[in-house]
């Protein structure tokens, strides 16, 4: 039975931890792969600056002064719903390519050839074929992504002789300052510096994907400690015999070691089989919910990565030998003469229990402390790494006490032996409550912060997108028939315009609004002067956004250099966007962006009219239907993103529960062999075995139900720690936090049921014991 | 008649051995009075102090305390005949470690729904245990741990006492004293006793004596 534990135990903690790491970094290659896409990410760049383009004939120049420099183009090319970013390149100058393709062995005939040529993903060879593009798969290429020469793509997107970026080279000699004088319009981009949005956003996701695995982890961990522990007292009278009989300690301890070390990599290696099963089960829905929700591309499918294996054994060995290091030291003080029985180990763990319930209150208090003074990412999580350990420490003795105090006031026999048998339990089953709490806190907290962040983001989308439909149009000119044409359906056309700008020294954008009732009654700030909407229309006034105002410590009233130098009047949160952000009044913005004109506008119709205003647009003016999109469709789709990370989080929740209830029961099961000198008086007496099991099945209800009580606002404390601390420090926007007691009424349901399910074996084992093992006992002795 | 049982069989099978531990066993106690059940290690005597508890079916024959079958099939019938008549004193005490002294002492007499406080004070006296009633079973020595286990058997008012070497662990002062004490207050309460003992001494102080052999009377 303890080698059932201890190897079940280690394997379902390597499973969830390696499941979650094949998980992650499956989806930070795809994006790694992303990224270095002909060493895009990695390198400098060369970009035009705000109302600028960049030409073939400022590479030209940029080359001729000496600049080692490769251009690039991108085009987004959309066929029956699959989207794949074509990046043109010119292979004479480009940089190796990821992977296997060595430029010098690229296909160059092919490359060059009138007709056309792709290196492309495996999942984009559907929308090259229908290009009628030659092409071959590089297997290292990131999904949704084909390369192809500069000049087929710019003949294919018609985009004449402009660039998006120049790739610079390592090698390259040329002084950055000295682009300002020599093509002023461009700007130099620091590899630092440059966009990693992808990442950033996606950190958020894999950061609570990280969190989880590593708390079911700790939770498989506390299995293991107690499996090692006890079966050192099972064992103990043994280790006595051995050790009188003339065995070293050095021995000894070397052989449990290779015992241990065994055990853990047979358990490890089953876990690291288990955990990819969970990865493949789960990584199809994380893909969905990372590109609907980031645009990240993620392959659906798992690789075996050396990464994440090798990380779940190393955790498995490495958690193994810090679970048994208590043991080894009991071991060598282990006295040769003194007569052991299971019970001491129980009795020994009160002892434990009083020093761990001590341990418990600093690390709360440490906590307390920390949650008003955390501002950084390692800060956030000392903060929670103190609170759920000290919570879990503490819960022993706060279950001592509230068991003794229920012994105190109840006089009948039965309730009176039950709640003292139950905290006599205590110490035996300490390990696996606290993973229980752990895993129920960690539910509980996840489930708060996903929710609250779904509540949000979707209120925040009714705020944003009030507009019933946004139209992208093909020309500027068109925005004047649009408005003759829809004048009797359209109440109000809101102008979407934007220009590139620095904010606190990073890429940023200015957008220019009209005073119109849209703006005033729905846009979502978070902080106001008085008349924010009549004072947004002066030139020397902008709202920023939250993420700006944090990192840079702004508020209203402060002043900021924008657009122009202007003072802050509101501050609005901006979801999802990890970049800088500014709002300005239109007439400011058509000032200071006189050559950009609005091509995209949000209109304000009927509900009832959005299909004819649509058919219009599409008749009249010729917009292609992705030039319009319908709000209902994007918030339709936003939350079809979220149901997908639901389904994610909550299998996580349910294998995690899993952990914990097996957890109860193999302690259940183990302490019941030891039980049995307290239960056979018990039966003696006059209380029938059915009773017995009963009762075993109605403690792990009662100690489950408390255990529940007190997970709940722990994991409400760890859900606002992860939205007020964790999240501003990392992602730089803070979350308001909403109450779900329907669905926590509905996870301590099923931590209840999860405590039936695991107490229903042993206490069916104790209903049915044979009368002779319960008469061994008492013939112990003879 | 408080105790009477008759023709009792009782075996063991292991997987490829049947061991009769009793073969026909009969006896019979009348209130008040006490029984020495002596043998060597192995003829029976422990297998049918628990047969007679209801703790375990004999394979044949038939046992009755206070005229209530003890030999009966369901398991909580047996359990609640146990409690209600029955007392039931170990060689290793078996007290519940976690409940106080004065909650072991009343278990019993609780489930019997026979509590009586009074009595239990004055069994708490007579054993000599009124200064130790809020500790708990572990800061007791041996000999006021079986004077506890006493005080519990008898606390409930049963007919019958069956005591399983109950000084078998005990050193022979203390076991003198105990056994003094189980005597008298057997007699004074007119409680059956049925006693197993190596002690031929221990043996010699109750009414009557009998030895088990080869799992019958000898």
């Amino acid at each position: 039975m303890q080698l059932f534990t201890l190897l079940m135990g280690l394997a379902l903690a390597t499973a969830l931890w390696s499941g979650v790491q094949a998980i992650n970094s499956e989806a930070r290659a795809s994006y790694g792969a992303a990224a270095a896409q002909v060493a895009q990410g990695q390198s400098d760049q060369i970009v035009a600056r705000a109302d600028e383009s960049m030409s073939v004939a400022d590479y030209i120049a940029l080359r001729r002064l000496g600049w080692l420099v490769t251009p690039q183009i991108e085009h987004r090319l959309e066929m029956d719903g699959e989207t794949v970013r074509l990046l043109g390149i010119e292979p004479l100058t480009a940089p190796n390519l990821p992977g296997s393709f060595d430029m010098q062995t690229l296909p160059m005939d092919q490359f060059f050839s009138q007709s056309g040529f792709a290196l492309v993903s495996e999942d984009s060879t559907k929308v090259i074929e229908a290009l009628d593009w030659g092409f071959e798969i590089a297997p290292n290429l990131a999904a949704g992504t084909a390369i192809s020469d500069i000049g087929s793509i710019a003949m294919l997107a018609e985009r004449g002789d402009t660039l998006d970026r120049l790739i610079v080279l390592g090698n390259n000699a040329q002084d950055p300052a000295m682009l300002e004088d020599i093509a002023p319009h461009l700007k130099y981009l620091n590899a630092s510096s440059g966009n990693d949005d992808i990442a950033r956003l996606t950190d958020s996701f894999h950061l609570n994907l990280t969190a989880f695995g590593l708390l079911s982890f700790a939770v498989g961990l506390f299995i293991v400690y107690g499996a090692i522990g006890l079966a050192f007292e099972q064992r103990r009278t043994m280790f006595r015999t051995l050790r009188a009989l003339g065995v070293s300690l050095r021995l000894l301890i070397t052989l449990l070691l290779a015992e241990l070390l065994i055990f853990a990599t047979l358990a490890g290696l089953f876990g690291i089989m288990l955990g990819y099963l969970i990865a493949a089960t789960l990584l199809p829905d994380v893909a969905a919910t990372l590109r609907g929700l980031y645009g990240a591309e993620v392959a659906g499918t798992l690789q075996i990565r050396a990464s994440w294996w090798m990380s779940g054994l190393g955790m498995a060995i490495g958690g193994t030998l810090i679970a048994s290091i208590g043991t080894f030291l009991r071991l060598a003080r282990l006295p040769l003469m003194e007569a052991g029985t299971p019970q001491a180990w129980a009795q020994a763990s009160q002892k434990v229990m009083i020093y761990l319930g001590l341990l418990g209150c600093i690390l709360l208090g440490v906590a307390a402390v920390l949650s008003t003074l955390a501002s950084s990412l390692v800060q956030g999580f000392v903060l929670l790494g103190c609170l759920l350990i000290g919570a879990a420490f503490l819960l022993p003795l706060t279950l001592d006490r509230c068991l003794a105090l229920l012994e105190r006031i109840t006089k009948r026999a039965l309730p009176q032996w039950f709640w003292s048998d139950t905290r006599s339990q205590v110490p035996g089953l300490s390990m696996a409550l606290m993973a229980l709490l752990l895993a129920i806190a960690t539910n509980v907290g996840v489930s708060t912060m996903v929710s609250s962040f779904r509540l949000t983001f979707t209120g925040w989308l009714d705020q944003r997108l009030v507009s019933e439909l946004y139209v992208t149009l093909d020309t500027a000119e068109q925005a004047g028939d649009m408005r003759r044409l829809l004048a009797d359906d359209v109440t109000a056309f809101l102008p979407i315009v934007s220009a590139k700008i620095e904010l606190g020294g990073q890429p940023a954008e200015v957008y220019g609004v009209t005073d119109h009732s849209t703006y005033r009654d729905h846009w979502p700030l978070l902080e106001a002067a008085d008349n924010v909407w009549d004072r947004l229309q002066e030139p020397e006034n902008a709202l920023i956004n939250e993420q700006f105002a944090l990192r840079s410590e702004l508020a209203v009233g402060d002043r900021v250099e924008g657009a122009q130098r202007q003072t802050i009047v509101g501050v609005y949160s901006d979801y999802g966007n990890p970049a800088p952000q500014m709002i300005i009044g239109m007439e400011a913005f058509a000032m200071l962006y006189p050559n950009i004109e609005p091509m995209r506008f949000g209109l304000r119709v009927a509900p009832e009219n959005i299909a004819r205003v649509s058919k219009v647009l599409r008749k009249d003016l010729g917009l292609p239907p992705d030039a319009m999109v319908n709000q209902a469709r994007i918030k339709a789709l936003s939350l079809g993103i979220f149901e997908q990370t639901f389904t994610v989080t909550g299998a996580l929740n349910i294998l995690t529960l899993s952990v914990a209830g097996f957890s109860i029961m193999m302690s259940l099961l183990t302490l019941a062999q030891m039980r049995l000198p307290q239960l056979a008086p018990i039966w003696a007496l006059g209380v029938t075995r059915a009773q017995l099991g009963r009762l075993e099945l109605i403690r792990s209800v009662v100690l489950a139900a408390v255990v529940t009580c007190l997970a709940v606002p722990l994991g409400l404390a760890l859900s606002w720690v992860l939205l007020a601390v964790v999240n501003v420090a990392a992602f730089g926007w803070q979350l308001p936090m909403f109450l779900f007691p329907k669905s926590y009424l509905v996870l301590s349901a099923i931590a209840l049921l999860a405590a039936i399910i695991a107490a229903a074996w042993p206490a069916q084992r104790l209903a049915r014991i044979a009368p002779h093992q319960l008469l061994q006992v008492f013939s112990g002795g003879r | 008649m408080i105790l009477n049982a008759q023709d009792i069989h009782k075996g063991y099978e292991t997987a490829d051995l049947r061991t009769d531990v009793l073969r026909g066993v009969s006896l019979a106690l009348e209130a008040g009075q006490s029984l020495a059940l002596m043998g060597e290690s192995g003829s029976g005597k422990s297998t049918l102090l628990h047969l007679i508890a209801g703790l375990d079916v004999p394979d044949r024959g038939e046992i009755a305390v206070d005229s209530q079958v003890m030999s009966h099939p369901n398991d909580t019938k047996r359990a609640e005949l146990r409690r209600q008549l029955v007392g039931i004193i170990f060689q290793q005490f078996n007290l519940i470690p976690s409940l106080r002294i004065d909650s072991n002492i009343a278990f019993q007499a609780h489930l019997a729904g026979r509590y009586d406080a009074d009595w239990c004070a004055k069994l708490a006296t007579r054993m000599g245990l009124s200064a130790h009633l809020e500790k708990y079973p572990e800061a007791l020595s041996g000999g006021q741990q079986q004077r506890v286990a006493i005080a519990r058997a008898l606390a409930a008012k049963p007919a019958l006492i069956l005591a399983d070497e109950p000084t078998g662990n005990l050193d022979e002062e203390t076991a003198q004293t105990v056994l003094t004490l189980l005597l008298e207050i057997t007699r004074e309460t007119n409680t059956a006793l049925l006693m197993v003992t190596h002690s031929a001494t221990h043996a010699s102080a109750l009414d009557q004596q009998l030895t088990l052999r080869s799992g019958k009377i000898a």
